[in-house]
């Protein structure tokens, strides 16, 4: 009450008040600093350990199982056309709905805990918590689903020597790092869902309905006037451009090669730019 | 600094904050008042930059929120006590936060201790009670040592000792020079805690004053007259001699009657002139909280009434009475005595005795009365809006026809 002071029309610029003069040491924020924030958020809850753990499960499991599979039924010459790495596909492909609930989580969680609040006030620049969130989850699950596609790869090709012939380099790159960009990418694709989404479960529907429903729709397309959406369909869904980096396509002239890592890229990007722009526009 | 000007926000039609213009000063607690959903937590989040006002603006420090550089060490806050994932613990929840602002992390066992917190601090929040919770949304706006604190609701889910620690708290960090601004629903608290009140009701600004102002144009002096239970007709009696005298008398609950408008010796001499015995004549002020609930109570939305079991009870035996309702249950107008000038300058005059030459006694039974006839109201809502809730002096607070805001259309309204 002593100090209380007249009515400033403005205070000095930064708001530094004729009151109170913090003894902590003022450090202009960056990127940085969320991204460190974030990483303490991702690592320090459960759901991250569990979908991870998952995933990992899966991955490996099925790899080797696969792997042991056809090392004991087939002889040699049965699959000499093949490359063994075709056989991480099935881990994948299941493990990526743990990557998707993963990269929904982390930003859909906090606005279903209320915490999406608390780090707004802290950081209130949207973009930054948005760009450090990516990031963090983006390195996290590509450093994971490469840790794991390449052991799987590597036990299979090693179970498998012999039986099917020794894969490129190139079908190596593809096999591991490739395919772990394009998993992470799916993943931040979900991150971007669940913050336009803001709602779990909601988010990760969209996110399965996105990979499994243009196959299902299209297995049930019978019409001949349909061939061609059916055969787009096909070609251009989630599963089928996952295996294009095994180079086992279910259609000759859809993506191939590296192009389903674009197509991806540019979904990514568009969803992150009308995210973004949601983001700063919308209240919190 | 804290400075609103024509803050306005609207969802779709509902307008929750209207017009609001204020200024929240350093180096005292500030409260900020109103009943559920006046629009005390839409304006914090202004306030904070997460809702974007739909006219006007909020800004601290000259700044808007979002532009302030270093935001989270000028400015902590506590919104709601749940803000954090329940499965992350304590400390980590604050060591996100800290190094999201870039505060040293040794900050995170210093604040943790500040609130009590330092032996749970490896739990999850998911387990904490409301009063642990509540405790955490504090250490987290403490974090930055900032200059200006918001809390919405502080003492929430806190157990006595908490409410004791909360107050003393915001107290010692208004005398360090700091900005506080506190929202509650609760008069009394507030009553004790702060220096300034902001008050508002559907959105609108009721009152910008100190609490000693609040109190003194707010809260009215009656006395409470007894007389003896076992003769009605008595009481019936001294209540009119003293209408006639121009007193206003409200029946209390309990056989006692509440008599504003005549100092305490002419209510005992017109008891002896009418021949009626007293057994209790003694002087009352309203509370604050009172005060408060006169303020607002044209501006509640969400009113509990009597519950009427309608249909459900059985009929009572002939000549039973019903039973008496509890003072104060849907009578809105209850509560507490008009302010002593009514229809004056409100909050003008030094505090205004009522019963006092000064106002004519009629003053005080005008016909707006809120409490003409309580018990005669069937429907509280019906009866004529309380003393139009007094306001600054700049807007014309909630009685006058204000343009936009749908809500005070609504058909419940007394106005």
């Amino acid at each position: 009450m002593s100090t209380h002071q007249p009515p400033l029309p403005q205070a000095a610029p930064g708001g530094s008040y004729p009151g109170y003069i913090s003894p902590i040491p003022v450090v202009r924020t960056h990127l940085g600093h969320a991204i460190a924030s974030e990483w303490t958020k991702i690592r320090s809850v459960r759901s991250t350990m569990w979908t991870l753990g998952v995933f990992v499960l899966l991955v490996v499991g099925i790899g080797l199982l696969a792997g042991a599979l056809v090392s004991n039924s087939s002889s040699s010459g049965d699959l000499s056309g093949a490359s063994a790495l075709s056989l991480g596909f099935f881990g994948l492909l299941l493990g990526s709905m743990c990557i998707i609930t993963l990269g929904v989580l982390t930003t859909a969680s906090e606005y279903g805990t209320g915490m999406i609040r608390t780090t707004m006030v802290a950081c209130p620049s949207r973009a930054r918590v948005l760009v450090a969130k990516a990031i963090v989850f983006f390195s996290v699950a590509f450093v994971i689903t490469l840790a794991a596609s390449a052991f799987v790869a590597m036990t299979q090709v090693s179970m498998l020597d012999g039986v099917t012939r020794t894969p490129t380099s190139g079908e190596w790159l593809k096999g591991t790092v490739g395919v772990s960009l394009y998993i992470a990418l799916l993943g931040l694709l979900s991150l971007i869902i669940g913050s336009v989404i803001r709602h779990s479960a909601g988010a990760v529907t969209i996110m399965i309905g996105a990979v499994l429903a243009p196959l299902v729709i299209a297995l049930f397309m019978f019409s001949s006037s349909l061939e061609k959406v059916r055969t787009a369909l096909f070609e251009y869904s989630i599963p089928n451009q996952l295996s294009v980096f095994y180079s086992n396509s279910l259609g000759d002239s859809g993506p191939s090669g590296w192009d389903p890592l674009w197509i991806i890229l540019g979904v990514t990007a568009v969803a992150f730019a009308g995210a973004y722009a949601l983001l700063e526009k919308r209240d919190v | 600094m804290i400075e609103a000007v024509g803050l306005t926000k609207r969802y779709g039609d509902k307008t929750a904050v209207y017009d609001l213009s204020f200024r929240v000063r350093p180096g005292a607690v500030t409260g900020f008042l109103g009943p559920n959903g006046s629009g005390k937590s839409t304006t914090m989040r202004m306030i904070l930059g997460l809702d974007n006002p739909t006219a006007g603006a909020v800004t601290i420090g000259g700044y808007p929120y979002r532009k302030l550089p270093n935001a989270a060490r000028q400015v902590g806050a506590l919104l709601d006590a749940k803000a954090v994932h329940g499965g992350r613990s304590a400390r980590n929840h604050l060591l996100s936060l800290a190094q999201l602002s870039a505060i040293p992390a040794r900050r995170v066992d210093e604040v943790l201790r500040v609130v009590g917190l330092q032996d749970v601090a490896g739990k999850r929040s998911k387990g904490f009670s409301l009063g642990m919770g509540q405790r955490l949304g504090i250490a987290a706006a403490l974090l930055g040592d900032p200059q200006v604190l918001l809390f919405d609701e502080p003492v929430n889910g806190l157990d006595p000792e908490g409410i004791l620690w909360v107050r003393n708290l915001m107290k010692s960090l208004a005398a360090e020079g700091r900005t506080v601004f506190v929202s509650s629903h609760l008069m009394s608290e507030m009553a004790l805690t702060a220096d300034h009140l902001i008050v508002i009701g559907r959105g609108q600004l009721l009152a910008d004053m100190s609490v000693t102002d609040f109190i003194s144009a707010n809260s009215a002096d009656f006395a409470r007259v007894r007389t003896p239970d076992t003769e009605p007709q008595l009481r019936e009696k001294l209540s009119s001699a003293l209408t006639e005298a121009g007193g206003h008398v409200l029946p209390e609950q309990d056989g006692a009657l509440r008599v504003t408008g005549l100092p305490l010796p002419r209510i005992s001499d017109l008891a002896h002139e009418a021949d009626v015995r007293l057994w209790e004549l003694s002087p009352h002020q309203a509370s604050l909280e009172e005060a408060y609930m006169r303020m607002t109570q044209g501006a509640v939305d969400y009113r509990s009434s009597i519950d009427q079991k309608a249909g459900l009870q059985q009929l009572l035996p002939p000549g039973a009475q019903p039973p008496m309702p509890v003072p104060g249950q849907g009578q809105p107008g209850w509560y507490a005595p008009p302010p002593p000038q009514q229809g004056g300058q409100p909050f003008a005059g030094p505090y205004g005795a009522p019963g006092a030459p000064v106002a004519p006694p009629g003053g005080f039974g005008s016909p707006q009365g809120p409490y003409g006839a309580p018990q005669a109201a069937p429907n509280p809502y019906a009866q004529p809006a309380p003393a139009p809730a007094p306001g600054p002096a700049q807007p014309a607070p909630a009685a006058a026809p204000v343009p936009a805001p749908a809500d005070l259309t609504k058909p419940e309204d007394a106005r």
